[in-house]
């Protein structure tokens, strides 16, 4: 959105969230400086009756002294933090490998994909059938299917541990999706880009490997990262194969004290986590998108 | 009237359609070693479908092209190791925006021909100071002028030591004021002795610098000859009704 000279531009700004909703019109200067103060005023007010109302609401309601006593006691906030923290260092363990494993994976799957001509069908059938069958079943029931199933096989060797079991089904489950994303950036690098590589006598490996691909990871960067926040999230799910991590202690506390105040824990750790990573997110979006406006013919 | 020796490169009767729209409907033409080609016609007449034909990177439909006496449009044949002899530039530059100048130019020779990042270096280097870019070699495309990426590009293409250098609209995505050095480049090779096919639309330039001009309608040669002859005298009215419109927009 460009913005049409004149006026600072967090004023402008807050005036445009205020005024959303409202069609907007071609104005001169005076009446949008009105404008800007009536939209302000407006904002402020509905803000302030509406989350007094919710917040009325809520209070008087006539569970509420019993909701807050199970989910916002403080004493049992604090005395179970340092579990719950402990907890969380199995979630960035199973982070961290998962992570690897998955951008690895997910660019073969991609490749596999991009993979032109008759001869590399059985790899992009492959690939194809790989990322649509994991896209479509719910993660709860591979971690399930698979994290119980494997073991259960009872071949010699398998670990029993259920860690690497966990590590492997958030690995299958994200590369599919990662896979996708790093194809829309395959596929977003102007074929005279190939054109030009392939001119130069570099086959269709070395074009992917050293003219597309790189190029193609410089622009997916930002929603690979949204990936890794859902990624972070979702290590919750492994607690059911039973792997100790933070909301499985937050569960084992929750079965200690009869209070649920453990899980807020848990919910503060991952928003204190995630939303810094959100922001560089949005920061390295803007970057890209204005590294593309002024960079001209790519 | 042309150079003599081995024709670098021969196109018979070569055809070429994007879905109905028949865009080459039967091309010959001949450049011999040393000779500078330059295909004038207007938007549409098939002079950058053709110079892409030539590099392999359209299919094509009939017809035949044979490059120092081998037909690369025949059956199995390595089109990795016929690209490495024809160099491309094209009208977009189509540099690599994640790679310096250095990077562009020594990529195809180290992992084409397999030198190494010191050798392919020196090579760069002397071509770059050749073409005035050696303060540039550390630089990234986005960095660069108009001119200056496209004179990269032609190093690009010249660091694969082709036989036979392909020029599609080199300058018709430049500043008028950036065109000029361009040229400069391309007139040097040619006093060289480089063996070029060049699409232009810059009449002046293809006077100058052309052993022969051919001037292609609706994806056939109508007409070729010296600059002299084609460019002052055509025999062809579609020739002369093309040059005229060129006169009046004042590129001639």
């Amino acid at each position: 959105m460009a913005l049409s000279g004149g006026g600072p531009h967090e004023s402008r700004a807050l005036a445009d969230l205020a005024a959303q909703g409202r069609p907007r019109l071609v104005h001169d200067r005076r009446s949008s400086r009105r404008e800007l103060v009536r939209s302000v005023v407006i904002a402020v007010a509905s803000s302030v009756v509406f989350f007094g109302v919710l917040g009325w609401i809520i209070v008087n309601s006539s569970g509420w002294p019993e909701v807050r006593q199970a989910f916002l006691d403080e004493r049992i906030f604090w005395s179970s933090l340092p579990a719950t923290l402990a907890g969380f260092v199995t979630n960035i363990q199973l982070f961290a490998i998962a992570e690897v494993l998955i951008l690895v994976l997910g660019l073969l799957l991609a490749v596999m994909r991009s993979l032109p001509g008759p001869a590399f069908f059985p790899l992009r059938f492959l690939a194809t059938l790989y990322v649509d069958v994991f896209r479509a079943l719910p993660g709860v029931l591979v971690i399930f299917m698979l994290g119980f199933g494997i073991p259960g096989l009872a071949i010699a060797g398998l670990p029993v541990d259920p860690f690497p079991y966990a590590v492997l089904t958030l690995t299958l489950l994200y590369s599919a999706y990662v896979s996708e994303v790093y194809r829309a950036g395959i596929e977003s690098v102007h074929p005279s880009q190939e054109a030009a590589a392939r001119s130069l006598g570099l086959n269709r490996f070395q074009a992917l490997r050293y003219v597309i691909v790189p190029q193609a990871i410089r622009r997916v960067i930002p929603p690979l990262l949204n990936d890794f926040i859902g990624l972070q999230k979702d290590t919750v799910l492994v607690s059911f194969l039973g792997v100790v991590e933070i909301f499985r202690t937050a569960q084992i506390t929750n079965a200690a004290t009869f209070n649920f105040t453990p899980y807020l824990d848990v919910a503060l750790v991952f928003i204190v986590i995630t939303i810094p990573l959100a922001r560089l997110t949005d920061w390295l979006v803007e970057r890209e998108r204005r590294g593309r406006a002024s960079g001209g013919l790519r | 009237m042309t150079a003599t020796g081995t024709a670098a490169l021969e196109i018979d009767g070569l055809r070429k359609s994007f879905g109905s729209l028949e865009v080459l409907r039967g091309i010959d033409l001949t450049v011999a070693e040393h000779e500078v080609v330059c295909l004038i016609g207007a938007s549409g007449s098939g002079k950058s479908t053709l110079l892409r034909c030539v590099n392999l990177l359209e299919p094509i439909d009939a017809g035949r092209i044979v490059v120092e006496g081998v037909d690369i449009t025949g059956h199995g044949v390595d089109v990795d190791r016929v690209r490495r002899r024809i160099g491309i530039v094209f009208q977009a530059f189509n540099l690599f925006p994640h790679m310096s100048v250095l990077g562009n130019v020594t990529l195809a020779p180290r992992k084409v021909l397999g030198q190494s990042r010191t050798d392919a270096e020196r090579d760069a280097d002397v071509l770059l100071e050749r073409f005035g870019l050696a303060d540039k070699r550390h630089d990234f495309p986005d960095r660069l002028s108009g001119g200056q990426q496209q004179r990269v590009a032609i190093v690009r293409a010249l660091a694969m030591r082709p036989d036979l250098l392909l020029l599609d609209e080199v300058t018709s995505a430049l500043d008028p004021e950036l065109v000029a050095e361009v040229l400069d480049v391309i007139r040097e090779l040619a006093q060289s002795g480089m063996t070029m096919l060049i699409a232009t639309h810059e009449m002046g330039f293809a006077r100058d610098i052309a052993s022969r001009i051919a001037f292609l309608d609706a994806g056939l040669v109508l007409e070729e000859g010296p600059p002299a002859e084609i460019l002052t005298e055509p025999r062809e009215p579609r020739t002369r009704q093309f040059l005229q419109r060129v006169i009046q927009a004042g590129r001639l």
